[in-house]
Formats: C-alpha cells, sequence, structure tokens
C-alpha cells in the first residue's frame, strides 16, 4: 500500500480497496519497524491514530466522505495538537501538550485525515540538517549516514521511507523545499498569507509559511485545498478564494516562460546538481516551455538579510518561553531573573541560543538602524528583484540545493557553512513567493531536487507545472532501499 | 534662585471595549484571577493577536477631540523585556508611527485663568498583567485578567508648570475621555492613571532640566503631592551643589515621598521593532468622517453655549458641564420646566448636588430625575409654592414621597394667593401686635420684618412672600 501516492491511496479508499483502517494500521506497523533507524517521529499517536481511522471509514461506508478522509499523514511537531505533545523539536517544550489544534491541524482533522503522529525538526525550525533537535539527528533514508535536511527533516525523511504518505511542515528559509530535495520528495511552500499560522509555533513571524511535503505535486494539491484560506485568528492570513488546484493540475503547460535565475547557477552549485537541473530543463523544453535567462541581481543580499530579519523576530518570540506559564523550568531557580536565565539557559540548544543572541545584538539601541533597518530594505531590494522577474517569466526555476545531502556532522562546527545551504531558497521566503522542489533525479545515489518559484498566489501554477514534469518522469517515484542501506 | 518646574504627563486610559485589544477575553474589573485570560493573553506557543477594531474607533475619537491628526497609517511594534505579568515577553504597542499625533486641549485654572497644553501623540497599546506580592509568603503571584487590556496612552508636551497646572490637565483629559465615552475614568480600578516627568530649570532659561519619571500616581491628589515633593527635592539638589539623576521614582503616597526603583525594575533597551504578527493599521477617509459626525459635544463647546443659550455665568456654565451625565440633566430640567434656565441651575448646583454628594452618588443614580425636578420648579414658577417651600417639598421627594404635587397636596403646602385671605391674617396680625403696631407707625421701620415673619407664621410659611410684603406695606400704613 506505502508505494501508492496520497492521491492514488484516495482513489483505493473510495474504491474501498482497503480501509483506513488497514492502512492506517500499514503505516503505524512501518513506523515501529523502520523508524529506529530514521528517528522521524518524536511521538507516535497509535491509538488515537486507529480511532480516527475507524471513524473515517464510517464516514466512507455512509458515503459522506471527502478526498482526504481516512487518509493517514504526520504532523510536524511545531504545529499544536490538541492533548498531544507539541515540543518544537525542543527540551523547552517536553512537557508541553497543547490544548488547542493549530488551524492546519483542525482543518486537515475537519478533511477527515489520519493523524499517525509528530515528526521530528531542528529546535523551534531553525537549523538546516535536523541536527539541533532535542530528539537527536533524524537520518536521511537514502543514506543514513547523513542528514535529511531541516528544519522540516522528520517530516521529509517518514515521508520518503513511506512511513506516511503525506506530512505538514514549515518552511522560514527553505526548511520544506531543502529537506524535500535532500530526501527526493515533493515539497510546497505556499504564498505567505495563503495557510494560517495560528497555532504554528513562531520562529520568524513575517517569513514563516506553512506547507507540504508528499511523493508527488498531485498530493499537494490535495493537501494544501484543505490546509489554505483565510483566518480570522491569523491577520496575516490573507482573505482570498482558494482554488481547486487538483481541477487544473492536466492543463497544459506548453508555452509557459520559464526564467532561469544566473544566480542559481554560481560555482557554489555542485557540478552534478548542475547537470540533472539542466537534465529537467530539457525535460520542459520538451513540453514545449520557453526557457530565458533571467537576473536576480541582489540576491546575494538573501543569506545577511535573512540571517538578520529571522534572528530578529526569534528574538522577540521566544521571549515566551521564560518557565513562568508552561515548558521547562530549571529545579536550581534562585530569584526571578535566576529563573529566567536558567530555564532558558537549559531549556534552549545551542543554535537557537546563538539566533536568539544575534536577534537581540540586531534589535539592540545603536545597531537597530545598521542592522534590522538595512536589512528590511535589502529585503525591498530582493522583493523587487522577483517582481521585475516575474513581468518577463512565468516561473522560475533552479536548484533548490547547491549539493545533496551532507554528512551527519559535516557542517555543525561551522554555521556559516550550514547557513550558505539555505542561499537558493532563501530568496523566495524574503518576497513571500510560493516555492515548490520536485525531485528530479540523483547523485551518486542521492536526491538531487528541482526548485520552482512563481509570483504570490501562483500555488496553482506551479503544481501544474510540477505535475506536468511529474507525468513525465518517476523520479518522484524512486524510493531508497528498502533497509536504508 | 527662582526656579520653574517643568512638566510633561504620560496618561494611560484604559479603553472600556468588552473585550480585550488583541483577543475576545472579557475585560471586566474585579474577576477571580486568571478567569479572563484566553490562550492568546496567557501568550501561549502558536497563538496571534488580532486587533479588535473597536479600541482603533475609540483612539481617533481622542484624537479628532483634541484636534490631533490621525495617521492613515500607523503601526503596532513590540516592546521587550521580561516580566512574569508580561506573558509575551514583549508589550504590543505603538512606537515609530501612533495612530495619533499632535493636538491640544485648554486647562482652567482655579483662579479661572485659561491656558492650552500640547499633547505630543496618543497610540494604543495593550496593558501587562498584575503581580501580586502580598497574600505570597516569599512568592508573588500572577494575575493575567488585565493581560491585554486596551489602553490609549496619551503623551503631552512639557507644557505644564506647576503641580496645579498638571492636576488641571489631567482633570481636562479625565473629562474629555468621559464625555468621548471611550474610557470609564475610574482611577481606583486603575482605568485612568498618568506618569509624569519632572524636571526644575532656574526661571528664564530655556533648555530643560534632567527630568525624573514619576509612577504610579492614580489620584489627583497623589500628582499634585508627588510632583510638589519631587520639585522640592530636584531644588534641594542642585541648590546644595548636586545633579538630579534621570531615574524612573516611585512616588509612596503612605510616606508621601518618591524613591527611585530598583534598577531590575527599569529596564534600559525594549528593542522596539514593528509587529510581524499585526499588519499596519490603514484609515480611509471614510472610516475618519463616520467617527467624526458620531462625536458628542465636547465640554468646552458645551461650555460656551451654556453661556450664551441659556445666559449662565462661566463658573455656572463650568460647573454644569463636569460631566456629560450632568450637563444632560440640567438640560432636559430646563427642557421640561419651560422654565428660567437660572432656577434650574441654582437647583441642580445646589439642592441636587448637595444631596448627591451627602449620599456619595453620581448624577446618574439621582434619587430625584430631571422630570421630577422640573415638576417642582414649574410649582416655583407659576406661584404654587414659595422657594423656600420647595427646599421641604425636594427633601421629601429625595426620601421617595412622591412627586412634587403629591407633596404639596399631601402636606397643604400650596401658596396663599388670595389677596383677601392674606388681608385678613394681616388684620389679625396687626390686632394681635397693637404694641408693635404703634411702634412701627412711630416711625420703627425695621419692625416690618416682625410682620412679615408672623402673618408667614401664622400660614405656615404657604402665603405668597411677595404678595405678603406689598399688603402688609399697605395697611401698616395705615
Amino acid at each position: 500500500m506505502h508505494t501508492k501516492t496520497l492521491a492514488e491511496l484516495s482513489a483505493a479508499l473510495q474504491a474501498r480497496e482497503f480501509s483506513s483502517e488497514a492502512l492506517t494500521g500499514h503505516y503505524l506497523e512501518r513506523i515501529g519497524r523502520l523508524d529506529p533507524a530514521l528517528n522521524s517521529f518524536v511521538t507516535v499517536t497509535a491509538d488515537e491514530a486507529m480511532a480516527a481511522a475507524a471513524a473515517a471509514d464510517r464516514r466512507i461506508a455512509a458515503g459522506e466522505a471527502g478526498p482526504l478522509t481516512g487518509i493517514p499523514i504526520a504532523h510536524k511537531d511545531i504545529f499544536c495538537t490538541s492533548g498531544v505533545r507539541t515540543s518544537c523539536g525542543s527540551r523547552m517544550l517536553d512537557n508541553f501538550v497543547s490544548p488547542y489544534d493549530a488551524t492546519v491541524v483542525a482543518r486537515l482533522k475537519a478533511a477527515g485525515v489520519v493523524m499517525l503522529g509528530k515528526t521530528n525538526m531542528d529546535e523551534f525550525a531553525m537549523g538546516s540538517s535536523n541536527e539541533t533537535s532535542f530528539y537527536g539527528p533524524v537520518r536521511n533514508p537514502w543514506d543514513t549516514a547523513r542528514v535529511p535536511g531541516g528544519s522540516s527533516g522528520g517530516s521529509a525523511a517518514a515521508v520518503a521511507a513511506r512511513l506516511a504518505p503525506g506530512a505538514t511542515g514549515t518552511d522560514t528559509g527553505g526548511s520544506i523545499r531543502q529537506p524535500a530535495a535532500l530526501t527526493g520528495i515533493t515539497g510546497l511552500k505556499p504564498t505567505y498569507g495563503r495557510v494560517s499560522r495560528f497555532g504554528m509555533i513562531a520562529f520568524a513571524s513575517s517569513l514563516d509559511q506553512a506547507g507540504t511535503l508528499t511523493a508527488s505535486a498531485e498530493d499537494a494539491a490535495l493537501l494544501l485545498g484543505a490546509m489554505a484560506g483565510f483566518d480570522d485568528k491569523d491577520s496575516t492570513s490573507v482573505d482570498r478564494e482558494v482554488p481547486d488546484y487538483s481541477l487544473h493540475l492536466n492543463d497544459s503547460i506548453a508555452g509557459l516562460r520559464v526564467g532561469i535565475p544566473v544566480e542559481f547557477f554560481d560555482e557554489g552549485l555542485a557540478g552534478e546538481n548542475r547537470v540533472r537541473i539542466e537534465q529537467a530543463l530539457d525535460v520542459y523544453r520538451h513540453l514545449g516551455c520557453e526557457i530565458v535567462e533571467v537576473s536576480l541581481p541582489n540576491l546575494a543580499l538573501s543569506v545577511p538579510t535573512y540571517y538578520v530579519v529571522a534572528p530578529a523576530e526569534c528574538s522577540s518570540n521566544l521571549s515566551r518561553f521564560d518557565g513562568v506559564r508552561f515548558g521547562y523550568r530549571s529545579e536550581q531557580s534562585g530569584d526571578l531573573f535566576d529563573m529566567y536565565s536558567r530555564s532558558r539557559g537549559e531549556g534552549f540548544g545551542d543554535e537557537v541560543k546563538r539566533r536568539i543572541m544575534t536577534g537581540t545584538y540586531a534589535l539592540s539601541a545603536g545597531y537597530y538602524d545598521a542592522y534590522y533597518l538595512k536589512a528590511q530594505q535589502a529585503r525591498q531590494l530582493i522583493s523587487a528583484d522577483f517582481k521585475a522577474a516575474f513581468e518577463k517569466v512565468d516561473v522560475l526555476m533552479g536548484p533548490t540545493t547547491p549539493t545533496p545531502a551532507f554528512e551527519i556532522g559535516a557542517k555543525t562546527a561551522d554555521p556559516i557553512t550550514m547557513y550558505l545551504n539555505d542561499i537558493y531558497t532563501i530568496g523566495v521566503n524574503l518576497a513571500g513567493l510560493p516555492g515548490m522542489s520536485i525531485p528530479c533525479g540523483l547523485v551518486d545515489g542521492l536526491p538531487v531536487g528541482l526548485q520552482l518559484m512563481g509570483p504570490a498566489f501562483a500555488e496553482s501554477r506551479l503544481l501544474q507545472t510540477a505535475h506536468a514534469y511529474q507525468k513525465e518522469t518517476d523520479w518522484h517515484r524512486q524510493l531508497p532501499a528498502a533497509d536504508f542501506g | 534662585m527662582e526656579w520653574e518646574t517643568v512638566i510633561g504627563l504620560e496618561i494611560h486610559a484604559q479603553l472600556n471595549t468588552s473585550s480585550k485589544i488583541f483577543s475576545a477575553a472579557a475585560t471586566a474589573y474585579g474577576a477571580e484571577p486568571n478567569t479572563q485570560a484566553c490562550l492568546v493573553d496567557l501568550g501561549y506557543p502558536g497563538v496571534l493577536p488580532v486587533l479588535n477594531v473597536e479600541t482603533v474607533r475609540k483612539a481617533v475619537k481622542f484624537g479628532l477631540a483634541v484636534g490631533a491628526t490621525i495617521s492613515r497609517r500607523s503601526v503596532f511594534a513590540r516592546k521587550n523585556y521580561f516580566y512574569p505579568d508580561l506573558p509575551k515577553g514583549y508589550q504590543i504597542s505603538q512606537y515609530e508611527l501612533p495612530i495619533v499625533e499632535g493636538g491640544e486641549v485648554e486647562i482652567v485654572l482655579e483662579d479661572g485663568s485659561r491656558k492650552r497644553v500640547g499633547i505630543t501623540r496618543a497610540h494604543l497599546e495593550e496593558d501587562a498583567g498584575k503581580s501580586l506580592h502580598e497574600d505570597f509568603h516569599g512568592m508573588s503571584g500572577i494575575d493575567l485578567n488585565r493581560a491585554g487590556t486596551p489602553l490609549v496612552e496619551i503623551v503631552s508636551e512639557p507644557d505644564m508648570r506647576s503641580a496645579r497646572e498638571a492636576v488641571a490637565y489631567m482633570k481636562t483629559i479625565h473629562q474629555l475621555v468621559r464625555y468621548l465615552e471611550i474610557c470609564d475614568g475610574n482611577m481606583q480600578e486603575g482605568s485612568f492613571r498618568c506618569d509624569a516627568n519632572v524636571s526644575v530649570r532656574p526661571k528664564g532659561e530655556h533648555a530643560f532640566g534632567t527630568r525624573a519619571e514619576l509612577k504610579n500616581l492614580n489620584s489627583f491628589r497623589f500628582i499634585e503631592k508627588a510632583i510638589n515633593f519631587e520639585v522640592e527635592r530636584q531644588i534641594d539638589i542642585i541648590e546644595s551643589g548636586g545633579s538630579v539623576s534621570q531615574e524612573t521614582r516611585l512616588y509612596d503616597p503612605n510616606k508621601d515621598e518618591t524613591r527611585p526603583m530598583r534598577s531590575k525594575e527599569e529596564a534600559n533597551d525594549y528593542r522596539y521593532f514593528p509587529d510581524p504578527d499585526l499588519l499596519p493599521v490603514v484609515l480611509d477617509d471614510a472610516f475618519l468622517e463616520q467617527i467624526a459626525i458620531g462625536l458628542p459635544e465636547l465640554p468646552a463647546a458645551k461650555r460656551q453655549r451654556f453661556c450664551a443659550e441659556y445666559g449662565l455665568s462661566e463658573y455656572d456654565a463650568d460647573v454644569l458641564t463636569t460631566s456629560r451625565e450632568l450637563a444632560d440633566y440640567f438640560e432636559r430640567v430646563v427642557a421640561s420646566s419651560g422654565g428660567d434656565p437660572k432656577l434650574a441651575a441654582n437647583w441642580v448646583m445646589g439642592e441636587l448636588s448637595g444631596a448627591l454628594n451627602k449620599a456619595g452618588l453620581d448624577i446618574g443614580a439621582s434619587r430625584v430625575s430631571s422630570a421630577a425636578l422640573a415638576d417642582l420648579l414649574r410649582r416655583i414658577a407659576d406661584n404654587t409654592i414659595s422657594g423656600k417651600i420647595a427646599k421641604e417639598v425636594f427633601e421629601a421627594m429625595w426620601e421617595g414621597e412622591g412627586a412634587a404635587d403629591d407633596i404639596i397636596a399631601a402636606r397643604g403646602l400650596t401658596q396663599i394667593t388670595d389677596s383677601s385671605a392674606i388681608e385678613q391674617i394681616i388684620d389679625e396680625v396687626m390686632t394681635r401686635f397693637p404694641d408693635q403696631l404703634g411702634q412701627f407707625r412711630d416711625g420703627k421701620d425695621k419692625l416690618f420684618g416682625f410682620f412679615v415673619g408672623q402673618v408667614m407664621k401664622a400660614t405656615s410659611g404657604k402665603a405668597n412672600p411677595a404678595q405678603v410684603n406689598e399688603l402688609l406695606r399697605r395697611k401698616l400704613a395705615g
């Protein structure tokens, strides 16, 4: 069953080929057997999943089912789930059981999905390798000595290993697209404001966006349709109709103008990766697309800009974790400020502390203009570059990452090398635009991702474009070896 | 040396919305601790603020009332600091782009002189919770009911030159926010409170002295006392060769002194930045016009109209416009008594206010309605009763004995205006006091009052005083 895509599982459930209970049981069995080698789940909610599957089966039997009824999925542990621990990959929230559901969780629940559990992630979504998690690193199912990428590394590894047919993730600087690329699956980061952030533990509020990790674009269309839409609990969600993403998936993309930003093909891009991207572009030429070179001249500013804006916002967002009302509180506390510094000192990991300190510095009196304000200006320039490009082309394409998955521990000593892994993904977040990564081949047996970027609210166009490729190729159907050698 | 005091005030007025500024939790005062705090107020992981538009309307109302510029685009910012009663670790406020900029109010001082005080800005923000240090042995309790309560912070220019001016300004703003119905003005519950920036400089000097910020000023009396104490303290320091340090000081009403706050209570760098969870507040003409149309008549305009329309003195107009409720009451009395505004003013400011004060009631809780008082005043105007009898009737009305006419009838207080009846009584009195009559006629004019008194006594005060005077004068003359 697990070799089917989510869309195929949906059809099979509707056709009563098997029950949701059988399907859910199958995935739970796989998780139990295979996840010890991957560490992709932090919490498995087996009992709740089986109960939800039984309820889904009753709805299917009663003819009340929608396309997602009975489909098991996993949620990144950044989404609050009522009555279930929501750790955000941190010791700080190891004891935190959320009293409410995030809007994304509630909407998917209402659409009938079955939650298998909560997936591992970089602590508070800060990381590109899933090595900053309090629960230990996640391993890449294509090579367990390597990272799956991050921060949605648990969701990516789980879907790549088919421990779940789909999972939710969040993308602040590439946290869906980068792990999707490194694990050979399809990742979609929607336009900022397309999906509600309510109940998604904030890292950098102006950049965070929820999205999907699935085998295919067709699967992503199904999940996004259920997640997207205005939410009166999130002022930054946009009140705009949600199209039926599945409806136009098969529309022809002949004549589509594809822009190739020259800045994505710099010396940082590994040779073999470049070849895979160029081969993918050939497929699009074959599909009748017009490939043109474009430039995003300020793209080089995106990494430094991001590493001012995101830490600045996180330094404030993470202030609520003070040991007073929920989460970790140090046993050793003396007076109030001692309790703060011990609880935060012991509850947060190094990368989180590094970013809180960086951000605090960037917002400090005397530095605000030089860092935060300057970064906001650079952000405007980057947005303007994208806007100008989309006056000439319909979509942009390039690599998702400079290299395939690297080895665990390879970049932990030098945060800057780690940060540079996000060089191709960050621009889209700063501009608030939708982006996708789809698998486009292997380099030395490791997956490589093609990145698709579109103008605001062009998710439908991106999904069509990705789907057209996936009808021509089968990279998205290739699975890692069954024993994760 | 002669010193000049310079004062600027930051007033925090709690907006009287039913729900909080960024959540749907209730704002009612006095609930059990932590029963009016939802997940947003508690700063739970993942929750987001959503602006209560009603708070924007109220802030705009204030801005329009003081002639300020209403920002078409204002921005919420985060003020970052750690404190247990600040759940998110930051307060959502407005910093660089407040909703209201500029404006001014006119204050009236005790000697009747007037002065303009500039308003620098007014911005929206959320209140913090409360730390409770009593009742917890060696520990602190946290009540987050107040967290997220909407406030408008009104920052004045440093235009005040004495504690009395500061109090007059505070009272003017207090009156204004209540007129606008944007704040209940309850100072005991902390709905209206202020911080004062106080400095001194040699008279004639233009540069400001170093200021101290006084916190915790929650009554008009404390503001005056705290500022006066602080001014003395600063002058003493300078005159003895020292210099004032810029600091935050807490007023202690029990000791009547200000003292510096502990350094931990005073954060230094708030790291303000625009709150990415909230969109900028963008206002269009239609929104502002709709609010402008709904503005009530403001105290200054009402005062002027009362002088012009009712012929009242400035003092009377000032007193009667203290609150909208009192002014409305007065106008209803004038309208339904159809009579003399001056008579109505005297009664509202005299008997009625006296009775209210004595009972500790607001005008809204008056035991005598405006219609009932108007009925009484009509009976004075149509000579049914005299002003003196009216006071007796009013007391009975206050005690709940019924309407004016019922009391007059029940107690037989109707004035005697029948000349022949009064003449008959005068004749009887003259007969009863022949000695006094003789003395009067011999030129002892002062005895006229004696005869008036006897006639009034014989009629239990019910004889029309004017008629009694006139008839007596005629009859006594012989």
